[in-house]
């Protein structure tokens, strides 16, 4: 006697699972191919490089790599989604990290200090370019292209061509620091390991909870055993992760700053009523107006937070690179609009996801970096990078099409 | 004379209506050919089906053109012989001059290269026969309407024109400007040609047409001789001429004493060209529980009165006031037009009222959003129930509340538009051609749901161009004509004859 005829339905039951699982998935492939994408080019990496791309060092420095290109894709996937862009981060990048060097090493102000003047700096400078834009309506590709050539002028003049250094110790830990082990064991950083079991489990109690709620309004919702698969894989990677970097120096501090940017902007705009009216306002601005929405200040704002969140990436690279130099940030801008796009979000507005735009910053990260380990010329890297760019928008297009 | 263009038996039938059905049009060679009708009525439809715009074979019946049977694929195929139309929206592009519009598409070149000389030379001529006195170099933005209509017809005539068919020529025109195109025409039908004029304007058809086809309802109901004399009530009467059966709930008189919303003295100015006051001095009043209609043509300036209303959303240098409850109201933006009880259902939903990517879910409470959320943060369960409570009530087709609103068809999505206004919760309720482009099965709910308001307590002003729907749904009547309200009647008093003699009357006294 086989299993299936003594208990046809439990087996009728985990076919019928399956079934609609695959069928959710073919459903939203736009959500997850993406992240399905990553994996692939992870595993090939993993593969190519014999190991190399997974080796707790490699993963570390993945990570502070890429943190302030993740860092500025964020404020701009909210400003791609407003139906905008900003062509100015990078240069505000560069500029903001000059005026950290010269308050900092030239004026001996105390960094905390400086820091908190940089990103104010930086959120005015949203501001200026996101009034224009606002209230003034003058497309913000023009705006932001302007403000790209300012900046870049600025930084060049605060900098008078030269690169000014080295920070002091404490503002170089912002990049280069690693949360302290509290439980001091051997050759692992256990409490870096801890921090990662837990969050994994409180976004698996989360995303749980959700679930339940969601059961009882009778909400539609994944079919149970995609919800497990996925959630599961979540999970484990978490786990296997903070496990790696453990394993090295344990969680960089930029690390933290990144995840707990990523968990709160993708609660603000999937959850919040702010979110909900920026999408609303890129979907269709003239319905969003009428349906008593403030269109005009949510821009404005938007901008200010990508100004914000600019400065902050310039504090981190600038700590990283250990100097400010004129170059700093020169073409950035396109690495972080690239890594937006790459994760879903439409050139016309009203579409694309937080999670979605990191995973896009890390799939050009770990191309970049694992490209490199396989000593392929910069030439090829950047063709190559444009293709992806380039397959990943028209896998978005025809699936819309198609959908 | 000879028949010049004959269609016989045209059908056609988007999904669920049938926008034509068996509709024949003869034109003699020479004349000009009156189509009048209500708007909606199929004019414009015909006429894309004899331009090919709706190709061959996605209608039944024959276009006969000089003596042959033809199959027009597209615009480009009809235009080979001879048929052009010119559009109530103009198609000039603002910012190229006169010669350029003019051979836009049918460059006077050779191997891809302007001939400049040749293409402002043609032009020149083509300028001096439709009377406009301005260089072929001119821009068309720098021209005004009237002259613009002038190029639009010099264009056609640069393509060998045998049929000229103008859709509302003069409906932005002014008076000198309308009857010198008129006399244009006239002058063009003597040299022989042909045209078939749309309009609403009577008494520019009683002047200028010797036949007029009448449609209603997507059949021709009548072909008129002008030679033999023909009063404008006959006319009127067989556009509107239909009787109004079972398709409007029935009317209970809801009307209370309190007035919900009264405008004194309101204008409202063109925001471009700010001489024309495209709502002139309008007062009205509506009373809770009472259903007010306001009728017009397009173009009377109804929806810029309601969008002006509706915080300040179309419009410039806009005087006069509002008041509600007894003291005046504050409307100067969107947040505080819904704050005062306000809400705007838009005539165009796609462009103003959803965000069509999005589902029925999130579309729904998006005027009200604090009240599905907990302090800034959405509540998605609260939102869930709010959506489904209003798919259930307003029976909005769907398969679940996650469907996204482009995929729903425009009498559904239409609903969703109205939840989301509906749960705003407005004390006085606008509604813009609320059942423009939707089946009648459609129509009927949504008359219910406007009745049920007013049975509540609400005000509610419906702007419609469909006068059966006016009268059917309505208490109190005000017409709409150029700006100006200028008749007021009750429903019960009110006629489809008296509401377009009132917006007759008042264009011949205006002018």
């Amino acid at each position: 006697m086989t299993q299936a005829s003594t208990n046809p339905g439990s087996d009728g039951f985990t076919a019928s699972q399956a079934k609609a699982s695959w069928s959710f998935l073919r459903g939203h492939l736009r959500e997850y191919g993406i992240l399905f994408a990553l994996i692939a080019i992870m595993v090939f990496f993993q593969i190519a490089t014999d190991g190399i791309l997974l080796k707790p060092i490699n993963l570390t420095n993945l990570v502070l790599q890429n943190s302030y290109i993740v860092i500025m894709a964020i404020g701009m996937l909210l400003v791609i989604v407003s139906g905008h862009i900003d062509l100015s981060v990078g240069s505000v990048l560069g500029f903001v990290g000059a005026l950290a060097a010269v308050m900092i090493v030239q004026w001996d102000l105390p960094y905390l200090l400086a820091a908190v003047l940089c990103l104010a700096a930086g959120a005015l400078i949203g501001m200026a370019q996101g009034f224009w834009v606002a209230y003034f309506r003058i497309p913000s590709f023009i705006v932001t292209l302007a403000g790209m050539l300012v900046f870049k002028g600025l930084t060049l003049w605060l900098l008078a061509g030269q690169s000014v250094g080295p920070f002091p110790a404490q503002f170089q830990l912002i990049a280069s620091g690693f949360i302290p082990d509290i439980f001091g064991a051997e050759g692992l950083n256990l409490f870096s390991l801890v921090i990662g079991l837990v969050v994994a489990t409180a976004i698996l109690a989360f995303a749980i909870r959700t679930r339940m709620s969601q059961a009882k309004t009778g909400a539609p919702t994944e079919p149970f055993a995609f919800f497990a698969a996925k959630h599961g894989l979540i999970f484990v990677a978490l786990v296997y992760m903070s496990w790696l970097m453990a394993g090295f120096r344990g969680l960089p501090n930029v690390f933290i700053v990144m995840a707990l940017l990523i968990a709160i902007y993708s609660f603000v705009t999937s959850r919040t009523t702010i979110g909900r009216r920026i999408y609303a306002i890129g979907g269709n601005e003239k319905a969003a107006t009428l349906s008593g929405i403030n269109s005009q200040r949510l821009v404005f704002l938007t901008f200010a937070n990508m100004g914000m969140l600019a400065a902050l990436a310039g504090l981190v690279f600038a700590a990283r690179l250990n100097t400010a130099t004129p170059k700093a940030g020169v073409s950035f801008e396109l690495d972080v609009i690239a890594a937006v796009f790459i994760g879903g979000a439409s050139m016309a507005g009203g579409v694309g996801t937080v999670v979605g735009a990191v995973i896009g910053a890390f799939i050009m990260g770990v191309m970049n970096n694992g490209m490199s380990i396989l000593g392929i010329g910069i030439d090829w890297q950047q063709c190559i990078k444009g293709l992806v760019l380039l397959a990943a928008v028209i896998f978005d297009v025809m699936n819309k099409k198609k959908g | 004379m000879p028949t010049i263009l004959e269609m016989r038996g045209i059908t056609k039938e988007f999904p669920g209506v049938k926008a034509l059905n068996n509709v024949s049009l003869s034109v003699e060679e020479g004349e000009i050919h009156a189509l009048v009708g209500e708007n909606g009525a199929g004019k414009s439809t015909l006429m894309k089906v004899l331009s090919g715009v709706y190709p061959h074979g996605s209608y039944s019946g024959d276009i006969v053109f000089d003596g042959e049977v033809r199959a027009y694929r597209g615009i480009r195929d009809s235009e080979a012989d001879g048929i052009i139309i010119i559009h109530q929206e103009l198609a000039l592009i603002p910012l190229l001059s006169i010669a350029e519009n003019i051979f836009l598409g049918n460059e006077r070149a050779r191997g891809g290269i302007i001939d400049w000389r040749r293409t402002e030379a043609r032009a020149a001529e083509l300028l001096e026969q439709v009377g406009l006195r301005e260089s072929p170099k001119t821009l068309v933005d720098d021209l005004g309407l009237g002259k613009q209509q002038l190029v639009e017809i010099a264009k056609a005539l640069s393509k060998d024109v045998r049929l000229m068919i103008l859709d509302e020529p003069t409906s932005s025109l002014n008076e000198t400007d309308s009857r010198k195109l008129l006399d244009l025409l006239l002058e063009f039908k003597a040299k022989g040609m042909t045209s078939i004029l749309i309009s609403h304007k009577l008494n520019e058809i009683s002047r200028v047409a010797d036949t007029i086809t009448v449609i209603r309802d997507g059949a021709a109901v009548s072909r008129l001789d002008c030679a033999e004399g023909i009063s404008e009530g006959r006319i009127i009467r067989d556009m509107v001429g239909r009787s109004l059966d079972n398709r409007f709930p029935e009317r209970v008189a809801h009307a209370r004493e309190e007035t919900a919303l009264e405008v004194r003295n309101w204008t409202v100015r063109h925001p471009i060209h700010s001489e024309r006051r495209v709502v002139d001095d309008v007062s009205f009043h509506v009373k809770r529980g009472e259903v007010l209609g306001i009728a017009g043509l397009m173009g009377a300036g109804r929806t810029e009165l309601a969008m002006s209303l509706f915080g300040r959303s179309w419009g410039a240098g806009i005087e006069g006031e509002a008041w509600i409850g007894g003291a005046r109201a504050d409307l100067s933006t969107v947040r505080r037009a819904i704050d005062a009880g306000l809400a705007y259902v838009t005539e165009d939903r796609k462009t103003y009222g959803l965000v069509l990517d999005d589902t029925i879910r999130r579309n729904v409470p998006l005027a009200k959003l604090e009240a599905v959320a907990d302090g800034l943060v959405v509540n998605r369960n609260r939102e869930a129930e709010v959506a489904e409570r209003y798919r259930k009530r307003l029976n909005i087709k769907s398969s679940s509340i996650e469907q996204e609103a482009v995929n729903l068809s425009g009498g559904n999505q239409q609903k969703v538009v109205l939840s989301k206004w509906l749960f705003a919760d407005p004390d006085i309720l606008i509604l813009d051609e609320p059942t423009r482009g939707i089946d009648v099965g459609a129509k009927f709910e949504i008359y219910t749901v406007i009745r049920d308001l007013a049975a509540s307590g609400k005000a509610i002003i419906v702007i419609s161009s469909e006068m059966p729907e006016l009268l059917g749904v309505t208490d109190r009547l005000y017409v709409m004509n150029e700006g100006r309200f200028v008749a007021e009647m009750a429903t019960e008093e009110a006629s489809q004859e008296r509401i377009m003699t009132a917006i007759i009357k008042s264009g011949e006294e205006a002018a």
